[in-house]
């Protein structure tokens, strides 16, 4: 049932307007942060107020809405902002990938691939990629004008020269439409080569920074590398537990207090799909080595 | 086996039933009313006014009573309301010279045209504890009646900064009034800002980031050598055009508190010396919060005024883009939600660089080890 004391999906239809000439915009300069008049949502800030706002300007009468957080549909900001849309347009909601018109997520993009006709809307706290480089937005405005990204592969290079690895694990940046260096949310890395040459739509809602961004289907998104140092995504030693899915980003759990760990994939209805058809885990947990055991039994030899 | 956590919504349900019991406490006590709240506890209902950029003292109390008297929480209820209201236009500038005024001191001149009004202020009250508010009953707490003016106030008391720019001592300041002022909740704030902007970004501040960043200016961070050249509190008309009658209608009054502070002059070659302002403007009764903005307008005109910018106060994008409470607040407690996903990445990442570490210490000590073997059969030889 749709709440009658607001305007179809809260924002007033100016304000729709206003954002969806900023999404526009966002389609037609690849990964190019457009700045944009966020309002004030009753949402906090740091929440989704971006994500909920794109939503809110693009959802119609006939979408099918899927809202996600860490891969799930159960977690309680999805819920939240779930409600929140059902309660303001009274669209069909769905927890189903391949059922969902727009999906709204934060921090994960689904293991199901993407059709051409969905849209992904990614909730985004930091839009600017080389804020912990430069905090000066004022700065990184021209340094994207010039494409001068120098910071960030000397960075990145510094991370292998000191650690072996570059560090970033998640949040890992982007270069899109091989022109702007982009930030692909806080999303793992895992999920980065997801979002080259997507056949669905991609956009991000920055609302507390107030940017949104965008990236079109069928667009190259590289993730920065070294040719001796090329991008590796995670891998686990351990498959799925419940759905037995060695290819899916897994969520660890800890079980016990004796180091026993239960590995399960953080897409909720990626694994419940598989174990629908068939798929099945050892239903055991793992267990990790214990380190300061080892530590001092050593110690006492 | 494991099992899925489900029940999100269940949780969130309790959780607001939870919040109600928090918020009405001990049942056996009567309820606070929202009354109550706007007329016993006017100084947080100013401020949640204030930074929730709305003047309705009714709808803050409310806010305040549902908030359990957290006062950020309050002003985020307000915010999300006041996004919701049409707007009509913009309001004729306030000419705060015809201000009714409550209180109205200066620091830096003993007596001025109109006078000095002490008014309503905690200075000096000795901050002892009054335990006769401690008593319970109605009646018993109430104040005796107010003194009688010394003399009357003079409907017109102009302003000091105006009395002294008279005799070229102070600057005048330009309000580029041909030009109609940004809206910051309308567009994104950018950098550079114009002066209007940031004065609304400051006046929808947090008090508690104005305060500390208007007190670092007086330790030394970006030293502006202030003077409060008057601090003034009442309530103003608020008037506006309307189109089709061509002349300015009187819509209602708001409270103030207005501080201008005299800054340190400045002067070359072409322009003789000449004193600075800063200029704080809050809803109500607001004196800390206006006298930091104050500070901090008068530090953030540095690149205006040709001073080196050097402190934390004089970089306009730290102070503007850190002043919301609400986005402050969010953005520290957003924290708070799962993040599972990224902190999953980071284990992973730490747990391999371990394992290599591990595997190369190992790779060490064999070479080490082989080495002292060539060392051994090189003595025995």
């Amino acid at each position: 049932m749709m709440d009658e004391n607001y305007n179809f999906s809260f924002l007033d239809e100016r304000t729709k307007k206003m954002i969806r000439r900023a999404m526009l915009k966002a389609v037609a300069i690849p990964g190019y942060q457009v700045p944009f008049g966020s309002r004030e949502m009753p949402f906090a800030y740091g929440w989704g107020t971006g994500g909920v706002q794109v939503t809110a300007s693009i959802i119609g009468r006939d979408d099918i809405l899927k809202v996600i957080d860490q891969g799930a549909d159960d977690t309680t900001n999805a819920v939240n902002i779930r409600r929140f849309f059902a309660r303001t347009t009274g669209v069909a909601t769905t927890e189903k990938t391949t059922a969902a018109s727009i999906i709204q997520t934060r921090h994960r993009i689904p293991e199901t691939a993407l059709k051409e006709g969905q849209i992904m809307v990614y909730q985004v706290p930091m839009p600017e990629p080389l804020f912990r480089l430069e905090p000066h937005r004022r700065e990184t405005i021209t340094m994207h004008a010039l494409a001068e990204y120098g910071l960030m592969n000397v960075k990145l290079y510094e991370d292998i020269a000191q650690l072996g690895a570059i560090s970033k694990t998640y949040d890992y940046p982007v270069l899109v439409n091989e022109r702007y260096l982009t930030s692909p949310s806080p999303i793992p890395k895992f999920d980065n080569p997801k979002m080259h040459m997507n056949p669905a739509l991609q956009l991000f809602g920055a609302g507390r920074e107030k940017r949104i961004y965008a990236i079109p289907p069928y667009t190259a998104v590289r993730s920065l590398d070294f040719e001796d140092h090329p991008f590796e995504v995670q891998r686990w030693d351990h498959a799925c537990a419940l759905c037995g899915a060695v290819d899916s980003f897994l969520d660890e759990m800890i079980v016990d207090d004796a180091g026993s760990r239960l590995f399960v994939c953080s897409d909720s209805d990626y694994c419940g799909e598989r174990r629908d058809t068939g798929h099945a885990g050892t239903q055991q947990a793992v267990k990790m080595p214990d380190v300061l055991a080892r530590a001092v039994a050593e110690g006492a030899r | 086996m494991y099992v899925a956590v489900k029940g999100g919504a269940a949780a969130i349900e309790a959780s607001w039933r939870l919040l109600a019991a928090q918020r009405r406490g001990d049942t056996s006590v009567p309820p606070l009313s929202v009354v109550q709240i706007r007329e016993q506890l006017p100084l947080a209902v100013d401020r949640v006014m204030s930074e929730g950029s709305l003047y309705d003292p009714e709808l803050a109390a409310l806010a305040i009573k549902q908030a359990g008297g957290d006062l950020v929480e309050a002003i985020f209820l307000l915010r999300a309301y006041r996004t919701t209201l049409p707007r009509f236009g913009y309001s004729l500038p306030m000419d705060t010279a015809r201000m009714a005024l409550t209180r109205r001191v200066s620091a830096t001149f003993k007596d001025v045209p109109g006078g000095q009004v002490l008014g309503a202020t905690y200075d000096y009250t000795q901050r002892l504890l009054d335990f006769a508010l401690l008593a319970e009953g109605d009646g018993d707490d109430a104040p005796g009646p107010p003194a009688d003016a010394a003399q009357a106030l003079p409907d017109h008391m102009p302003r000091i900064n105006e009395l002294m720019a008279r005799e070229g001592l102070m600057e005048i300041p330009q309000p580029g009034a041909q030009e109609p002022p940004g809206d910051l909740t309308r567009d994104p704030l950018m950098f550079p800002a114009d002066r209007p902007l940031r004065l609304q970004a400051l006046a929808r501040g947090d008090e508690g980031w104005l305060l500390a960043l208007g007190y670092s200016t007086q330790r030394g961070y970006a030293n502006s050598h202030p003077f409060a050249g008057e601090i003034r509190r009442g309530k103003v008309s608020v008037e506006i055009q309307a189109d089709e009658l061509g002349f300015a209608i009187d819509i209602g009054e708001v409270e103030l508190t207005e501080c201008q502070m005299i800054n340190q002059f400045a002067g070359n070659r072409e322009h003789p010396p000449q004193f600075t302002q800063g200029y704080g403007l809050a809803f109500g009764g607001a004196e800390r919060k206006s006298m930091a903005m104050a500070l901090v307008d008068r530090s953030l005109r540095a690149r205006e005024l040709g001073e080196l910018a050097t402190s934390p106060a004089q970089d306009e994008e730290f102070v503007l883009s850190h002043a919301d409470s609400l986005e402050a607040s969010g953005f520290v407690q957003h924290l708070k939600l799962p993040h599972y996903v990224d902190f999953q990445s980071e284990l992973e990442l730490v747990r391999k660089l371990r394992a290599a570490h591990a595997q190369e210490k190992l790779a060490g000590q064999a070479e080490q080890g082989a080495g002292q073997a060539v060392t051994t059969i090189q003595k025995a030889a």
